[in-house]
């Protein structure tokens, strides 16, 4: 079944035309037009109150803070859980908020494979202690031309990476996300290849910002932020930071990655931020810094997300308009 | 159906209908309001408005086909409130996007509708309209006369186009709601098309026999 998205009022509950032709019905008309814009106001509300009862984060701690942190406001966190791109759940952004609360992300576990001589299965839990947890709050930035700031929860992938022990053939790692069209409805509807994938350059899987994370806001990840694991790339677009992964694999060669398949003229294997470089169909020299205040404010984008002390030295001499 | 004009009081009809066309902007003050706009209520406020333009639009253009084929004339009463509507509609949408958007950075504006397609098709929907609605009053018809008024007019077909691929052209990858409005506008513009092409033909039938009938004459 396919569940419908009700983006403002649906047309269907706008009172048609014939209810207006006897104009003795005509104050019942509006009557009910004023009450389908009244139970759609509503219907918005109850299902940000549903995600707030089904979703089951607890509380993750005790908590190292870290020197990468920005020292910027965090985003409040209720829009960073009902704002999110995650198209398994729908393509509106307050979809996710609604369609995954009852997505099921215990027990999980990630396989790690490819080009490593430890090859391992992961259970969640297993995972998580893997390393001491840390506070990190990056910028995040959409290439759709907006941000937020998150404190994240997490360790560094290098970890990981570290433990499965990387062949020297391992040039490149592949990520994988959960899909099953049962919990996942209106996946085939997304416009996009699932499962989602997504890859990195194993330098930049093993750049210290690069974070495999568990949670934000002191908490387990929400569903739709992408629980119960992701990864968190702060220097790249937020497609980049792929969610809810079941699989990472090292490769030899590069991975393909889902919205460069998609469209490969405007979404590129590296998209990193970048100011100079517009998306085909809109600027990148700013974006709305979604801050919790009424319209957000327009700020402008910095390179690489303003994280380029630590990562430009891995795109020395590359031509950063021809690998966007 | 029988031609219920006469039994229809428009003045009458005419308050509901605005009040209902109201409706849309009044849901978004109360959305805001109540802090129900989202976390990026410039994004929310810039879909809306745009969405109920081409509802607008698709509302306006699908007078005429009702009217002939329903055989109610009356409904041509209601056309202008319609166009009108779109016309208020679009004139939110595009000031959401010269002041809350764009922040009056006139050089970024002028960049994006030369730079980026999807922009310059928006754009020029929108200005497509303002002339129409600029000669919306009967003083203007009387003015133009109804054969210029209506060539001028017809400009809202380009306008619907334009806009349908605007919404096309800036989705990501989920085109369901584009392509519905997309279809809307190609059955309105289509019924349209046929209906000319079919008066076509009879005219030149009509030629015909006439010329028929001289020479056997």
């Amino acid at each position: 079944m396919l569940i419908k998205k009700p983006s403002d009022i649906p047309y269907s509950e706008v009172t048609p035309n014939s209810a207006y032709m006897n104009r003795r019905k005509f104050l019942a008309g509006v009557a009910v037009a004023t009450g389908a814009v009244t139970l759609a106001a509503r219907s918005v509300s109850d299902w940000f109150e549903s995600a707030r009862v089904f979703a089951d984060e607890a509380k993750l701690g005790p908590l190292a803070k870290s020197p990468f942190s920005t020292d910027e406001p965090p985003t409040p966190a209720k829009d960073v859980e009902s704002y999110n791109n995650y198209y398994e759940f729908g393509t509106g952004k307050n979809d996710p908020s609604r369609n995954a609360t009852k997505f099921v992300t215990s027990p999980w576990s990630v396989s790690v494979e490819g080009e490593v001589n430890k090859p391992r299965n992961f259970d969640i839990e297993q995972l998580r202690k893997l390393a001491p947890l840390e506070e990190r709050i990056y910028r995040h930035r959409c290439v759709e031309a907006w941000s937020i700031v998150v404190p994240w929860i997490g360790y560094p992938f290098s970890v990981l990476a570290k433990l499965v022990d990387p062949k020297p053939s391992a040039k490149f790692v592949a990520f994988q996300s959960y899909y099953d069209i049962k919990q996942m409805p209106l996946g085939p509807r997304a416009g996009i290849a699932l499962p989602y994938v997504e890859g990195l350059r194993i330098d930049e899987a093993m750049n210290p910002l690069a974070l495999l994370t568990f949670g934000m806001y002191g908490e387990t990840l929400p569903n739709q932020d992408g629980a119960p694991v992701r990864m968190v790339l702060p220097w790249k677009y937020g497609f980049k930071s792929i969610k809810s992964i079941v699989k990472v694999r090292f490769t030899q060669n590069m991975p393909p990655t889902t919205w460069n398949l998609a469209n490969a003229h405007e979404y590129g294997f590296y998209s990193n931020v970048n100011p100079q470089v517009d998306h085909p169909r809109w600027s990148q020299a700013t974006e709305r810094r979604l801050d919790g205040s009424f319209f957000g404010k327009r700020i402008k984008t910095l390179m690489f997300n303003g994280y380029g002390d630590q990562v430009a030295s891995m795109y020395n001499g590359m031509d950063l308009r021809k690998y966007y | 159906m029988k031609d219920l004009s006469r039994h229809i009081n428009i003045r009458w009809l005419k308050p509901p209908i605005f009040l209902v066309c109201l409706a849309p902007l009044a849901h978004l003050v109360w959305m805001g309001f109540h802090d129900e706009l989202g976390a990026n209520p410039v994004e929310y406020i810039t879909h809306s408005t745009g969405t109920w333009t081409l509802v607008g639009l698709c509302a306006t253009l699908s007078i005429t086909p009702l009217r002939r084929i329903l055989k109610q004339n009356w409904l041509i009463r209601l056309r202008r409130m319609f166009g009108l509507f779109a016309f208020f509609y679009v004139s939110l949408h595009f000031t959401t996007w010269v002041w809350l958007y764009s922040g009056f950075d006139v050089h970024a504006m002028i960049a994006d509708v030369y730079k980026r397609p999807f922009i310059t098709a928006g754009f020029t929907a929108f200005v497509l309209l303002i002339p129409l609605a600029a000669t919306s009053t009967s003083g203007m018809i009387r003015r133009l006369g109804g054969r210029r008024w209506q060539m001028l007019h017809n400009l809202i077909y380009i306008s619907a186009i334009a806009g349908v691929t605007h919404y096309y052209w800036l989705v990501k990858s989920d085109e369901t709601v584009p392509l519905r409005f997309a279809a809307v506008v190609a059955v309105l513009l289509g019924y349209r098309a046929i209906r000319h092409a079919l008066q076509r033909k009879q005219q030149a039938a009509a030629a015909k026999r006439s010329r028929e009938s001289v020479y056997s004459a």
